[in-house]
């Protein structure tokens, strides 16, 4: 490892990641399985070469764009690789890094609302709540009318509980949660 | 009575509740006491990992830690997402002392490492194994299509002793069930995952390929292990009906309802009559 | 009573600059049993060895320390000098005052301490150098080539030109490798059997080449100039004597529908059969595992109907013994396995094939007679895809390696597609075009500039069959950042190229290194490409590495060309540095027998005049040995000296430090 030049993505990439970035040599494989990449202005080679570049421009690229809050966490990129690298865990990187940011793509904003909504009703009991989550996420996304219909019926099939299960250690997952806030803050 | 640990996840107590009730059901059947973990937190899912890459570690170390401390050494986690949480991140506690200490600074627990998490397709194995087949009288005669999605077939130190790109898993159990399991081009493909909500355009493409296949196969039903799946392919199946990119309705059942229903146990136990593509009618067609 | 002469080379700037050499010599002249000793500029030129062989004559010198390069470069042309004045070559040996001191320090002081002590160690050494005469050892002036194909072939014919025989062995019923197997090649896109079968019946009917086909190496014994291998000739049931190669046998053969493996599957074949009509010999074999009469007892009727009786169904494998003195390895390879890769199949779709498969679609003695038809329903693909890297580039899935010739015969094969079905489409995709030789980037962009191949860059993650039988494969453009699907009736996957089966066990029986993927080891990569660790045993071909045909012809020759050089003296001089056993002190424990790495070490019966054996000792085989001195450091009773290193110099030259 002693003559291999490392900017700092790099750095991030093979300690948070577990990826060396340098051996990807962009085969495109990623790209080819990916079930999200239509719909990615960023395919994941793509993204996996602005990386290896790492200077500011490419950064830029990078934490601005929607590809990045696509990604469903498949893995049929990390199964497939031929350098056993795993994009997925890069993209992660780069999401968190984005986030930090602040600076999140209109288009990628409702699924950002949607993370946010999951994470503070766990937050808050210790385990997700759909009805708080939904109303959560609604505020945040604007999306109000989108699928009105489901939540009366999911009530009556009785797939939708009223009340949220608060667990008794709510106050150890709130602690949890500022520790690992503290951690990613700038 | 073999006792196991059981993590539902919160999606058993909501949306995926057919998977709860199904899977105690057969467990019940089978003689395994389930024992579910006091008090346990959400496992993180997507979100978690998608932003916050200690609290992905952290939240599923608490849960493992508690599993530990109530003297739970082997747990069920049926929700495919909560078993890939769980168990990679007790993997990787394993491979490194330096997490490990980390999370137990974060968390304010202890975790020696005991902990072994199960899937639904290795626990269906592992009844049959001990004698479930026996139970199984009703023969279902139905053709269906195997569904594992991405979390129960991918993960190379995840999901193993099964072959990523053919797995085999849930054939024992279908076949125990009278059924047939047959051969087709989706098994591994993702139904879109989380993003029913915040990008449902994504999960609709994606759903109808994997229902498309189902239906070339000529499958009577899906059967998958995964509740963000079943959800995928049978809630937001209504959506593919009205707008009519799907021909008519596919019933997508739980492997734990398949075997619930091959074990005699009434429909509606199993959680059947809350699936939004009508389900019931299966079992009349069977022997 | 020791007269030694020790020389100093300045070497012009390289040693004089850094070490006083005439401080050098004047302090070895006077050093003990030493009666001569000078500096000069350049000792390696004609007055500088002019100078060491007066010195020898007339002041009668018993041994010789130059004092300059590595002795690589020079201590034959010294040794050389000491000869034709009469001094046995082995009482000279060299002190490096360059590589090993004037060229890594830089102190003036202490590197001339450091020459003065260095020629001090050589002093010492010469003073118990013995002289010794070059080993002589027969040569059998015949070589044996394993491996029919194109590699085998030309060594054959070279060596054989050059006037020497040829034993020239091949494990199937005919040779001509792969390259009988070709449509056409490329860059030329000659007909692959119309180039190679002359030289097949050339090697046939030369007079110095004896061909031993449907055979192989079983065991091998010897050395350099002196292998004993013996050559399982697997029984044909078939007498070659008496076949004139009429065919009636296996048109009436009533066992037809066996894959035949020279069309990867594709064809079928006669459980009597000839590979393919252009066989060199063009006689038949049976295939004992599918004949019934063999099998069972029933039949019989090619024996019936074959005109001249050739038919011999008591037929045995046999052993035959050949002397040969040098061998050329030329077994080729064949293509790794895509089972492997589930997304693609895992081997189980008919209509993803390998590149030798499509061949044989491609070539016009084919099982299709040259159509490109669909093994699933017969129907000719309107689009193909083809994979380049499949299973090489791979850390995962096959090999690291790059397999070398698949991008070349990958825009061959999609140029045959379009030539056939005009208004078909080929898409390859690739991930770097490697097209380095002769012609071979022009041929690449001719296929895709005049041919209409599309070249798309990225690999493909997965290849699914749909209900109406099209291939649906999804694939990427790594340079448009995109996903692209094409829906392909055939798709043709360039997989990895591997050395054959059975390969390593032959590696073996010779003597030969080999890596991990199983490719034999040459002795240098880049300046010993045909010889091996195995002094006698040479390389032709892809058993050493994958290549394309002109580098595997001219690589051929090559190794025919050491084998002629090995011919070319009735007798091999090998140098003495050897090892020698004390028999008297040996107690046979055989630690040696077992540490040599080049099998030099050997039992050896001491016996009396009636022939009884008194006791057993280890010996060395003067053919083999290296002189690397490891039987010498385990032998636990000091038994083992090296001529030339022997233990009491190594102790003197450390004593002189």
């Amino acid at each position: 490892m002693s003559g291999t030049k490392e900017h700092a993505l790099a750095k991030a990439a093979r300690e948070t990641a577990g990826v060396v970035l340098s051996e990807c040599y962009q085969c495109g494989k990623c790209t080819a399985g990916c079930p999200m990449a239509r719909y990615m202005d960023l395919s994941p080679n793509q993204i996996m070469r602005l990386a290896q570049a790492g200077d500011d421009a490419a950064l830029e690229r990078l934490l601005g764009c929607e590809a990045l809050w696509y990604c469903a966490g498949c893995l049929t990129c990390a199964q497939r690789c031929p350098r056993q690298l795993d994009p997925a865990a890069v993209m992660d990187l780069l999401r968190e890094m984005a986030h930090r940011r602040g600076k999140i793509p209109a288009a990628a904003r409702k699924v950002l609302a949607f993370h946010k909504a999951f994470l503070a009703t766990v937050e808050h009991g210790g385990r997700m709540a759909e009805i708080p989550l939904v109303l959560r996420y609604k505020m945040k996304s604007l999306d109000f009318l989108g699928d009105a219909a489901l939540g009366p019926v999911m009530l009556a099939k009785r797939k939708l509980p009223l009340l949220p299960h608060c667990i008794r250690g709510r106050g150890e997952v709130r602690r949890i949660f500022k520790k690992c806030r503290e951690e990613h803050r700038p | 009575m073999k006792t196991l640990g059981y993590f539902p996840g919160c999606s058993l107590e909501g949306g995926g509740i057919e998977l709860d009730l199904s899977v105690r059901a057969i467990a019940k059947a089978a003689g395994v006491e389930l024992r579910e973990i006091e008090d346990w937190n959400c496992c993180g899912a997507s979100a978690a990992h998608s932003l916050n890459h200690s609290l992905a570690v952290a939240l599923p170390y608490r849960v493992l830690s508690l599993a530990e401390s109530q003297g739970l050494s082997e747990v069920l986690a049926p929700c495919a997402a909560c078993f890939s949480r769980l168990k990679g991140t007790q993997v990787r506690l394993t491979r490194s002392p330096e997490l490990s200490q980390r999370m137990q600074e974060v968390v304010q627990r202890p975790y020696q490492g005991g902990v072994r998490i199960i899937n639904i397709n290795e626990f269906m194995a592992s009844l049959l194994e001990a004698g479930l087949a026996q139970k199984l009288t009703r023969r279902l005669g139905l053709k269906v299509v195997a569904y594992y999605g991405c979390l129960l077939s991918r993960g190379q130190d995840i999901v193993t002793g099964d072959d990523a790109e053919d797995p085999k898993g849930m054939e024992a159990a279908i076949r125990a069930a009278g059924c047939e399991a047959l051969p087709w081009n989706s098994a591994n493909e993702c139904c879109g995952g989380g993003f029913s909500m915040s990008k449902t355009g994504a999960v609709l493409d994606l759903s109808q390929a994997v229902l498309d296949e189902a239906r070339a196969a000529g499958a009577d039903a899906v059967v998958t292990g995964c509740p963000m799946c079943h959800s995928n392919l049978d809630m937001r199946q209504l959506e593919l009906v009205k707008r009519r990119r799907v021909p008519g309705a596919l019933p997508i059942l739980y492997l734990s309802e398949l075997l619930g229903l091959a074990a005699g146990l009434e429909p509606v136990a199993l959680g059947l009559d809350r699936h939004f593509i009508e389900s019931r009618g299966l079992v009349r067609g069977g022997v | 009573m020791a007269r030694i002469g020790v020389f100093i080379c300045h070497c012009g700037e390289n040693i004089g600059r850094t070490v006083d050499c005439a401080a050098v010599s004047a302090a070895a002249a006077k050093m003990p049993g030493v009666v001569v000793g000078v500096d000069y500029k350049y000792m390696c030129s004609d007055p500088g060895q002019q100078m060491i062989r007066k010195a020898i004559i007339e002041q009668k010198l018993t041994g010789v320390v130059v004092g300059a390069c590595s002795p690589r470069m020079h201590e034959r042309t010294f040794r050389a000098a000491a000869a034709e004045a009469g001094l046995n070559p082995y009482l000279l040996e060299m002190a490096n005052l360059r590589e090993h001191c004037s060229w890594v320090h830089s102190n003036q002081a202490e590197a001339t301490q450091k020459a003065i002590d260095l020629v001090r160690v050589m002093v010492a050494k010469v003073r118990r150098d013995r002289a010794l005469r070059p080993i002589r050892v027969p040569v059998e002036p015949t070589a044996l080539v394993v491996g029919g194909g194109i590699a085998g072939i030309q060594a054959a014919l070279d060596i054989a030109a050059g006037g020497k025989k040829v034993v020239l062995v091949e494990s199937g019923p005919s040779i001509g490798g792969h390259m009988a197997r070709l449509s056409e090649t490329f860059p030329t896109l000659d007909c692959s059997q119309c180039i190679l079968t002359p030289r097949m019946v050339e090697a046939a009917s030369h007079p110095n080449i004896t061909l031993m086909t449907y055979s192989e190496v079983a065991s091998v014994e010897g050395f350099v100039g002196n292998f004993t291998v013996t050559i399982r000739r697997k029984a044909r049931y078939v007498d070659p004597a008496k076949c004139t190669g009429c065919g009636d046998c296996f048109n009436k053969c009533p066992i037809k529908k066996i894959p035949n493996k020279f069309d990867a599957g594709l064809g079928q074949r006669r459980a009597i059969y000839v590979p393919f009509p252009q066989a060199v010999p063009n006689k038949p074999v049976i295939d004992a595992a599918h004949c019934t009469m063999l099998q069972k007892g029933k039949c019989g009727l090619c024996a019936k109907v074959c005109p001249r009786g050739a038919i011999d169904y008591q037929d045995q494998d046999r052993l035959e013994k050949v002397k040969v003195g040098a061998v050329v390895l030329a077994t080729g390879f064949q293509l790794w396995d895509h089972a492997a890769y589930g997304e693609y199949g895992g081997g189980r779709l008919r209509d993803v094939i390998d590149g030798f498969a499509f061949e044989r679609l491609a070539s016009a003695s084919g099982p299709t007679g040259g159509l490109i038809k669909r093994p699933s329903d017969g129907k000719e693909p309107q689009t193909v895809v083809f994979l380049q890297c499949c299973g090489s580039r791979d850390d995962k899935v096959g090999k690291k390696y790059c397999s070398k010739i698949c991008c070349m015969y990958t825009a061959k094969h999609a140029m045959l597609y379009r030539h056939k079905v005009h208004e078909g489409r080929a898409v390859v995709f690739y991930m770097d075009v490697r097209a380095a030789g002769k012609g071979y980037e022009e041929f690449v962009r001719r296929a895709i500039e005049a041919d209409g191949a599309e070249y798309v860059r990225g690999r493909v993650s997965r290849i699914t069959r749909r209900r109406d039988g099209k291939l649906v494969v999804r694939g990427a453009d790594t340079l448009a950042g995109r996903p692209v699907t094409i829906e392909a009736d055939l798709v043709v996957l360039a997989d990895a190229v591997v050395p054959r089966p059975g390969s390593e066990k032959l590696a073996q029986l010779f003597g030969v290194g080999y890596d991990q993927d199983g490719f034999y080891s040459e002795a240098h990569p880049k300046l010993r490409p045909v010889e091996t660790a195995a002094a006698g045993v040479f390389l032709a071909g892809a058993c050493q590495a994958p290549k394309d045909i002109p580098e595997t012809v001219s690589q051929a020759s090559a190794a025919a060309a050491k084998v002629l050089g090995l011919f070319a003296k009735p007798e091999l001089e090998r140098e003495p540095v050897i090892a020698r056993v004390n028999r008297t002190t040996c107690a046979h424990c055989r630690a040696c027998i077992s540490a040599c790495p080049y099998g030099a070490a050997k039992d050896f019966d001491i016996v009396d005049r009636a022939g009884k054996i008194l006791r057993a000792v280890a010996d060395v085989n003067e053919g083999l040995c290296q002189g690397c001195g490891t039987c010498a450091s385990v032998c636990r009773s000091h038994s083992v000296d090296l001529d030339g290193f022997t233990d009491e110099q190594i102790h003197a030259e450390l004593n002189a430090l």
